[in-house]
């Protein structure tokens, strides 16, 4: 055994590259123990992730709610009285009112919230990658917000935006204002959950970005000086295709975290006033867990949301290679 | 890590004008980026009904009354054992299953390699809805609700894709010449990688571990519907009920907060650097 491992390795190290799948022995004495060391993580994701997300699949074809589906109650088993529906759930949900402003409000809260992470993440980046005085200084104050747990920074928001206490209406007052119930109103609830977001996520497109911009040759910004390039056109020829690769990430990480963002609008503003902070996935878990729970609508909210980030993300990814980028 | 200045012209000078206007730019955003946090802490330290005044007084009265209030009248330091419970649980099952996972598909380009990295991608845009439902059915019909290894079970689907993408990424910063000299030496690909490799990405483990960590700690969905019993609760739950819908108590919600923030933001501090290495190197050499 021992030593026909070694030969596979060998070989391996020899072909890395190569993409050569050949026989299917061949194969697998090559790539046995690769696949081995898959396998745990393969296993948990078939069992935890793949099975609740097939009965996840199956649920959103049905009828099932609190009253219908199985359940044990001390010594008894009441059995599923759930059927099998079709598309029902998804026409219902897809021919709702409801459901368009949630998906509109769901796209302006992530693109407000992505590019202002990231706007606000790369200027904070140029200026921090000047030569400058209290520069790791700065840098570590503005990753501050980074540290603080999201729903400890959403209670602490809440506070700061609460209308009789919050420093924020007392500081109006101080300027001679009147009060604004910030949570209260849809324009300003909405704003409010924005920023709250913003504040939690620029530190990381910062950081991310301060790495990128830190590894682009310093060669390129001499000779573009050299040719006459003033600050402006360094920015758009040599900083933003150098930020390239690590942009392209950030954005699509950015993008797929702030539209499943769930604690900061279900702490700040609990979905309200009303339902309009609520986003999709706020909604959909608010529809499978208060009043006479719906699974069936709630499964289906769930895999709408996640076909269309999987769209997103194909989508995505090849515009970037038909560009060029090897992601 | 100076990109300017180089022999001859000075680089990236500029005048006083626009060095004020650079420092003043930061300092503003270090104002909003600190503002909040201290303002949780000076609430904290107001007396017991100091919150219910936006008065911006500073250790006027200052008091630890809120802490003492949050420690042995309450059910904080219950639900905290609960939350360092499951978020440790959760981080050790990560790491130790994504291990093997983040070195095979940064080493090795196996049949089915794309796969398992479009796969782990995929898990991670899992909205909370769609697993949550059939989850919590699973849990129920298992006895798993309002059980710690439960709720390490739900957030095993988050936190196991996730290690082994940060784990590839530091894997694939160790030099591939050092598995190349293991084999050499007759080591078998698993020997490779347990004796060689893994020790060398010890510090990539760390922050994997402290970023699962964190995952499952700041978690509050999943715990809300599966840990409903009072005494089971993590912290991101318990703390809901200071401020309810009818009743909130400012006084200890901030001096939890306070409590939960600082032991996690200063080992935050320490490791931040590696952070964002880990998550957008892996991405962008996929």
């Amino acid at each position: 055994m021992a030593v026909s491992t070694r030969n596979a390795a060998a070989a391996d190290a020899r072909g890395r590259r190569r993409a050569g799948p050949g026989r299917l022995r061949r194969s697998f004495g090559a790539h046995w123990y690769a696949w081995a060391m898959v396998a745990p993580v393969l296993a948990v994701m078939l069992v935890l992730i793949g099975w609740p997300l097939a009965r996840g699949v199956y649920l959103s074809l049905t009828d099932a709610t609190e009253a219908n589906i199985g359940r044990t109650i001390g010594v008894n088993v009441i059995p599923s009285t759930y059927e099998f529906v079709g598309l029902d759930n998804y026409l219902r949900i897809l021919t709702s009112e409801l459901f368009w402003d949630k998906l509109l409000w769901t796209v302006i809260w992530t693109v407000a919230c992505v590019a202002l992470h990231y706007g606000v993440g790369l200027a904070l980046a140029v200026m921090l990658n000047r030569k400058l005085r209290f520069r790791s200084v700065y840098r570590v104050l503005l990753i501050l917000p980074w540290a603080v747990p999201a729903f400890v920074a959403a209670f602490v928001w809440r506070y700061l935006y609460n209308s009789d206490y919050g420093v924020i209406n007392g500081m109006l007052k101080l300027a001679g204002l009147g009060p604004v119930g910030w949570l209260d109103d849809p324009v300003t609830a909405k704003a409010a959950v924005i920023a709250v977001n913003v504040w939690i996520g620029v530190p990381f497109m910062m950081v991310a970005l301060l790495g990128g911009l830190q590894s682009i040759p310093a060669e390129l910004y001499e000779a573009a000086e050299v040719d006459g390039a003033g600050p402006w056109q360094r920015f758009r020829a040599i900083t933003l295709p150098g930020l390239r690769q690590v942009s392209s990430t950030v954005i699509l990480l950015g993008t797929i975290w702030t539209f499943n963002m769930f604690p900061i609008i279900f702490l700040v503003t609990r979905g309200g006033p009303g339902s309009e902070t609520e986003i999709l996935v706020t909604y959909a878990f608010r529809e499978a867990f208060t009043g006479i729970r719906d699974y069936s609508g709630s499964a289906a909210w769930g895999v709408i949301i996640l076909l269309m980030l999987v769209v997103l993300a194909v989508g995505y990814r090849r515009t970037l290679r038909s560009q060029g980028d090897p992601w | 890590m100076t990109t300017y200045g180089s022999g001859g012209r000075p680089r990236g000078e500029r005048g006083a004008l626009a060095s004020i206007g650079l420092h003043a730019g930061l300092l503003l955003a270090v104002a909003i980026s600190l503002f909040p946090v201290v303002w949780l802490v000076l609430t904290s330290l107001k007396p017991r009904d100091g919150w219910l005044s936006s008065e911006l007084r500073l250790f006027d009265d200052s008091s630890l009354d809120n802490y003492a209030r949050v420690l042995t009248a309450t059910e904080f330091p219950r639900w905290l054992l609960n939350s360092v419970l499951t978020a440790g649980l959760t981080m050790v099952a990560g790491v130790l299953l994504a291990a093997t996972t983040g070195y095979a598909v940064s080493r090795f380009r196996f049949p089915g390699h794309r796969g398992v990295m479009w796969l782990l991608l995929v898990t991670q845009m899992f909205p909370v809805a769609i697993l949550i439902v059939p989850l919590y059915n699973l849990m129920a019909g298992l006895g798993l609700l309002n059980q710690i290894p439960g709720l390490v079970i739900a957030y095993m689907t988050i936190a196991v894709p996730f290690c082994a993408w940060m784990m590839k990424s530091y894997f694939d910063t160790v030099p591939i010449e050092i598995d190349q000299a293991g084999l050499v030496d007759g080591l078998t690909p698993f020997g490779v990688f347990r004796r060689v490799v893994l020790p060398l990405a010890r510090p990539g483990i760390a922050v994997t571990a402290f970023y699962c960590f964190m995952t499952a700690w700041g978690e509050v969905g999943y715990a809300t519907v599966f840990m409903s019993q009072e005494d089971k609760r993590t912290l991101g739950v318990g703390l809901q009920q200071f401020v309810g819908q009818h009743w909130s108590d400012w006084g200890l919600m901030t001096a939890s907060a306070v409590l939960i923030a600082i032991p996690a933001g200063a080992v935050f501090l320490l490791v931040q650097r590696h952070l964002v290495t880990g998550l957008t190197a892996g991405a962008t050499k996929a």
